[in-house]
């Protein structure tokens, strides 16, 4: 019980840092269409500026400063790159923003090198804050918790209470209407394009020190992004949070569950065979959860994409 | 993508033998052949090989994005299982002494990497554009994963290796030598190759030109788009798998590398740097790249960033890709007026080639002065040594590159107006 609990806690941070990451990509999904796979590089950015300008000026400014610099970037990109590709068609839109992931990883190898960076938590946050049946809960990680939550809390008044919010709404149904009634959609886009980098930055340098600032923290991530909005329905912030739960905890629960495949097996009725070595279902017998636990999204998201193309919250086909 | 589907059209031989289209494929063959003798250096022939190999793999996979307007992020696999296919057999015929001999091991490849296309194919098609670049994806990750838990096929970390020595040699030839590998690639290279392009000559592949520019206007003619795309796929598989084939007779080992998402991002780079409006792009793609790699990646540790922002101003400047821009020249060579670019072309890319260059410099003093070891200042750069750490050869790398970009711009307008000249009819005036 107790341990469930424990998990239940790491999966949300989990579920909720992917959340902070996902929004953003399905805002911008739902409102031009691409798919930006050099969502998961913003927050890498993140992660790296928040840490050059910890070295200056400390932990707090770094989680001021560089979600401001990463959006403006993302801003800057959009503004010179993307829209100019978006002449020639979706395809050529997703192979920009799969060569940008790809040029912003070399770029960081390039000013930081290989190694892992050593960021780390702010010396105020570093202590236990409580602990449940001797598993301890630094105080990180509900400081981490707490951040995504108010950032979703903020994210849902401005899109639904405020006036920008209403205009981004409208342009994500119908952009020719909105720029008729005298908005300026392109600014609009620019600006939902610079905020969801921003966002994927925010989670970068609050994610930097716990799971590791290194180049291919990207990659690591990324992929998982795609499956989660992709799980959620492409362009539904709902969707979206459901889904980054959703994997949260089943990537946490099957990572510290040692179920294993044989038990199962034997279980059913089968007979485990004396000599695995020459079998060839030897792998079948030596699977345990936690093994494909990080392969579980995908799996989740081919069977999604297979039988309910919208995901679970979606309301367009994409 | 609609300007090349355009261009695409008006060359299009209008059917039937001739010379002129024949000519192309009678060039390369003799190329191919006689090739080994002017490059014969073990490391040239391996180089060829591996380029023959990407060839192959690029114009499979420029039948989906070319051609049927699909875009795999997961491309690497049907390659991959055809490789990994292809070294079981190798195993298992050395194990049993069975008769088959090794040239049609890529056909068995081929084999494999169409049933795994039929397989995904069946359910991946359905829809093209993004649900199709998720589904591929999400499936090439899915894959590229189970090598590490499914050992016994995968060969787990170390990957499966085979001897493709094993005994029954074919006319006297055992595949010792690099130099028969070649000639059995490039037998392979060439079947193959006429065969993607002859399938794109029949009237399925003509369709999946149609279902990519207008998939409704082409289900209103009475096309199933979802069996023309899953003809397409498929057929592209069986190439892959032929390459993987190949692969395997030429490497003699597979491992989780020859699936995994940086072998797919890979040859999506190349065909879209060689250009996917046309069937030679990915050709010259491959040839490209794998100069570029092995070139490039002997004389400088930063290839990928290069390589990286190359790609990038592909997508922005010429989407059409390096094929794109040799066919813009197509028009004015047919009006005989390619020689009033020639001046103009020399006067703005030799100032503009220069400028890249000096970025590039700066770019590799800037990586030698922060991550050189203490007290090496001394770095070579253009057959030139000096010291990284001395201001004067910074501030004449900054001012080369600058004058040479000034210049560039500065003759810019003139290339352009001699582009419209070129372009434009004798006697009709702008």
């Amino acid at each position: 019980m107790d341990l469930i609990l424990v998990n239940l806690i790491d999966g949300l941070v989990t579920g909720l840092l992917l959340f902070m990451l996902s929004a953003g990509l399905t805002l911008i999904f739902s409102m031009m269409g691409v798919l930006n796979f050099a969502h998961a590089s913003f927050y890498m950015l993140g992660a790296y500026f928040a840490y050059q300008i910890s070295l200056f000026m400390g932990f707090w400014m770094g989680l001021l400063i560089a979600p401001v610099i990463v959006g403006l970037a993302g801003a800057g990109i959009e503004r010179y790159g993307l829209r100019r590709v978006h002449q020639y068609g979706h395809v050529p839109e997703l192979i920009f923003t799969f060569g940008l992931a790809l040029l912003i990883e070399e770029i960081v190898q390039f000013i930081w090198g290989k190694n892992q960076m050593p960021y780390s938590p702010p010396e105020i946050l570093q202590f236990t804050l409580f602990s449940i049946a001797g598993n301890a809960i630094p105080a990180y990680k509900i400081f981490m918790l707490c951040m995504s939550m108010g950032i979703f809390i903020a994210l849902l008044y401005v899109l639904t209470r405020t006036r920008v919010g209403m205009v981004i709404q409208a342009a994500l149904s119908y952009p020719k209407t909105v720029e008729a009634l005298g908005h300026n959609v392109p600014l609009v886009f620019m600006g939902v394009f610079g905020v969801g980098t921003a966002l994927a930055g925010v989670a970068g340098v609050i994610a930097g020190p716990v799971l590791g600032t290194f180049p291919g923290m990207a990659f690591l991530l990324g992929s998982i992004v795609f499956v989660t909005i992709v799980i959620g329905g492409l362009g539904s912030l709902w969707g979206a949070l459901v889904a980054s739960l959703l994997i949260g905890w089943i990537t946490t629960f099957a990572a510290s569950y040692n179920v294993a495949m044989a038990d199962i097996l034997v279980a059913v009725g089968f007979e485990k065979p004396a000599d695995l070595s020459e079998s060839a279902l030897r792998d079948l017998w030596s699977l345990t959860l936690p093994q494909i636990g990080p392969i579980l999204p995908y799996l989740l998201m081919v069977l999604i994409l297979v039988f309910r193309p919208y995901g679970l919250f979606g309301k367009r086909d994409v | 993508m609609n300007r090349q589907a355009v261009q695409n059209q008006t060359t299009a031989p209008q059917g039937g033998v001739t010379l002129a289209t024949a000519l192309p494929w009678i060039i390369s063959t003799i190329v191919l052949l006689f090739i080994p003798l002017v490059f014969t250096s073990n490391s040239a022939i391996t180089i060829m090989n591996q380029m023959a190999i990407t060839i192959i793999f690029a114009l499979a996979y420029n039948m989906l994005l070319g051609q049927g307007g699909m875009l795999s992020f997961g491309h690497a696999i049907y390659m991959g299982f055809g490789g990994f296919v292809s070294v079981h057999v190798i195993n298992y015929v050395e194990d049993y002494s069975l008769p088959l001999p090794l040239p049609v091991l890529p056909l068995l490849g081929g084999l494999a990497g169409l049933a795994l296309a039929i397989l995904i194919g069946s359910f991946s098609t359905r829809k093209a554009g993004t649900v199709f670049a998720m589904i591929s994806l999400g499936v090439g990750e899915l894959i590229a994963a189970c090598s590490v838990i499914i050992v016994v096929f995968f060969g787990g970390e170390e990957g499966v290796s085979g001897d493709r020595t094993y005994g029954l040699p074919v006319f006297g030839i055992e595949f010792l030598q690099q130099i028969e590998v070649y000639y059995l690639i490039v037998f392979w290279l060439l079947l193959s190759a006429l065969l993607m392009y002859l399938f794109s000559r029949t009237p399925v592949g003509r369709m999946a030109n149609a279902v990519r520019d207008n998939p409704e206007r082409a289900e209103f003619l009475g096309y199933s788009a979802r069996w023309v795309r899953f003809f397409s796929f498929c057929a592209s598989g069986f190439f892959c798998g032929i390459a993987g084939g190949l692969f395997a007779i030429n490497y003699e080992i597979l491992t989780e590398e020859n699936l995994n998402l940086v072998q797919s991002g890979s040859i999506l780079l190349i065909t879209f740097l060689g250009g996917v409006g046309f069937f030679f792009g990915p050709i010259i793609g491959a040839i490209v790249f794998t100069l570029l790699s092995t070139v490039l990646s002997l004389q400088t540790d930063l290839w990928q960033l290069y390589v990286g922002a190359l790609f990038l101003a592909a997508v922005m400047y010429f989407p059409g890709g390096l094929a794109g821009v040799i066919m813009m020249h197509w028009p004015a060579f047919k009006m005989g007026n390619i020689r009033l670019l020639i001046g103009p072309y020399i006067k703005t890319f030799t100032p503009c080639l220069v400028g890249i260059l000096g970025t590039a410099a700066l770019i590799e003093m800037t990586f030698h002065f922060r991550h050189a070891a203490i007290g090496d200042e001394e770095m070579t750069l253009f057959w030139t040594t000096f010291n990284s750490h001395s201001v004067l050869p910074w501030l004449l790398v900054v001012a080369v590159t600058a004058a040479a970009f000034w210049l560039t711009r500065r003759n810019l307008p003139e290339m352009v107006a001699a582009w419209h000249t070129a372009n434009s009819l004798p006697g009709v005036s702008k």
